[in-house]
């Protein structure tokens, strides 16, 4: 799913520094990260179908695709008139930012390392029925946890120190995304079917304000901040000219206005985000994602 | 959209999500490849926010859009919840529409 839906009130909530009551605060945070998830579903499902797009377009993608923001991309580009190629191009961009999550979070995604498991197993005394198990199911399981990488469940496992916790966070956190996100699509494909002009609701108008919640979060530096800027001028100057699908590609060009010039001597020593980053490895990126300043 | 691209996206989008647990411990990612990634991410949306907000096709969308979502943006730049975020952007579209402007 997408950079999300770390707004404001969300991102607040899911603030590291409730400590006490840890548990039920994690079940409360994915809550209400699922409902906001949901809302974002709904407007994804009904606004496909408002552009004329076949009903199982949203469905398939929120089940095979699940990348809320790559979704949104890829069916705003065909909506514009954009090709196929275009569209898959701009949402397999979006989606490189789920590689460092990976690594991130790759401790939980599988099963339990043989390290923990060999531990436990020589506290107990039995040693070969537990290593017999996870070594077959493994590969399942880590395929089946891969598809739940997402902003949302990397960001909640990263806020975990304890091992134990930080699967129970991303597990939770993943497996309830995909269930709310896929049923949320679903109930805005049959929404978006019933009303005929959608455009009379202004829901046009909620595409862009979803993408813009989503990477408000990630504007906290002024570098990040310039490239988005420099490129949105990009993407609208092309627009009359270039094919739809392309201005949007084209905005990438900004990254180089904000990446040239000092990125490693001011700006690092001046944000303690960046200053962090210097140091950390994919963690931070993700910080920034879910909202924390 | 055909369903090829969907699923040639699914597949791009998957294999992201796999290349870290599967080398975890023999492959580390460069923290600049990292940063790099989620600027990328982030121009990406505001690029496709302001072309999905002012333009329509090759054309301008009319004033009604832009000044929902201009009003939206502005909430959440605020860290106004995201629910409320998304009815200000219809809202303040729809009554403008109601009101005669495009």
């Amino acid at each position: 799913m997408s950079p999300l839906w770390r707004t404001a009130g969300l991102a607040r909530a899911a603030e590291p520094g409730s400590t006490s009551r840890r548990g039920s605060t994690l079940v409360r945070d994915v809550a209400l990260v699922c409902l906001a998830d949901g809302l974002v579903g709904v407007s994804f499902g009904a606004t496909t179908v408002a552009g004329h797009l076949h009903w199982w377009v949203p469905v398939a993608m929120s089940l095979l695709v699940f990348a809320g923001g790559s979704q949104f991309a890829a069916v705003g580009v065909v909506l514009a008139g954009g090709s196929p190629v275009a569209a898959v191009a701009a949402g397999a961009v979006l989606n490189t930012r789920l590689l460092p999550y990976g690594f991130a979070v790759a401790d939980v995604v599988g099963p339990p390392e043989r390290a923990d498991l060999d531990a436990g197993a020589q506290a107990s005394g039995a040693e070969v029925q537990v290593r017999a198990r996870p070594v077959r199911s493994g590969w399942l399981i880590r395929a089946l946890g891969a598809q739940v990488i997402t902003d949302e469940s990397t960001a909640f496992a990263l806020r975990q120190t304890d091992p134990a916790r930080r699967r129970a966070a991303f597990w939770g956190c993943g497996l309830a995304l995909f269930v709310v996100w896929n049923v949320s699509v679903l109930l805005g494909v049959l929404a978006g079917s019933l009303v005929r002009n959608t455009n009379a609701f202004g829901l046009d108008a909620t595409f862009p304000a979803v993408l813009i919640a989503l990477a408000l979060p990630a504007l906290a530096e002024r570098r990040t901040r310039v490239s988005a800027g420099t490129g949105a001028v990009i993407a609208v100057a092309l627009t009359p000219v270039l094919p739809a699908g392309l201005p949007v590609l084209a905005a990438l060009a900004g990254l180089v206005t904000g990446w040239r010039p000092r990125r490693r001597t001011t700006e690092r020593a001046a944000s303690p985000l960046a200053a962090r980053r210097a140091g950390n490895r994919a963690d931070s990126s993700i910080d920034s994602l879910t909202g924390e300043r | 959209m055909p369903l090829l691209a969907i699923v040639v996206l699914a597949a791009i989008t998957y294999s992201f999500r796999l290349v870290g647990p599967l080398s975890r411990d023999r492959v580390t990612l460069a923290p600049a490849a990292t940063v790099l990634f989620a600027d990328a991410a982030a121009v990406l949306l505001i690029a496709l926010a302001a072309t999905s907000a002012l333009m329509n096709g090759h054309d301008f969308a009319g004033w009604a859009r832009p000044a929902g979502v201009l009003v939206a943006g502005l909430l959440a730049a605020r860290r106004v919840p995201f629910p409320v975020v998304v009815l200000a952007a219809a809202c303040v579209t729809a009554l403008l529409r109601l009101g005669g402007v495009a």
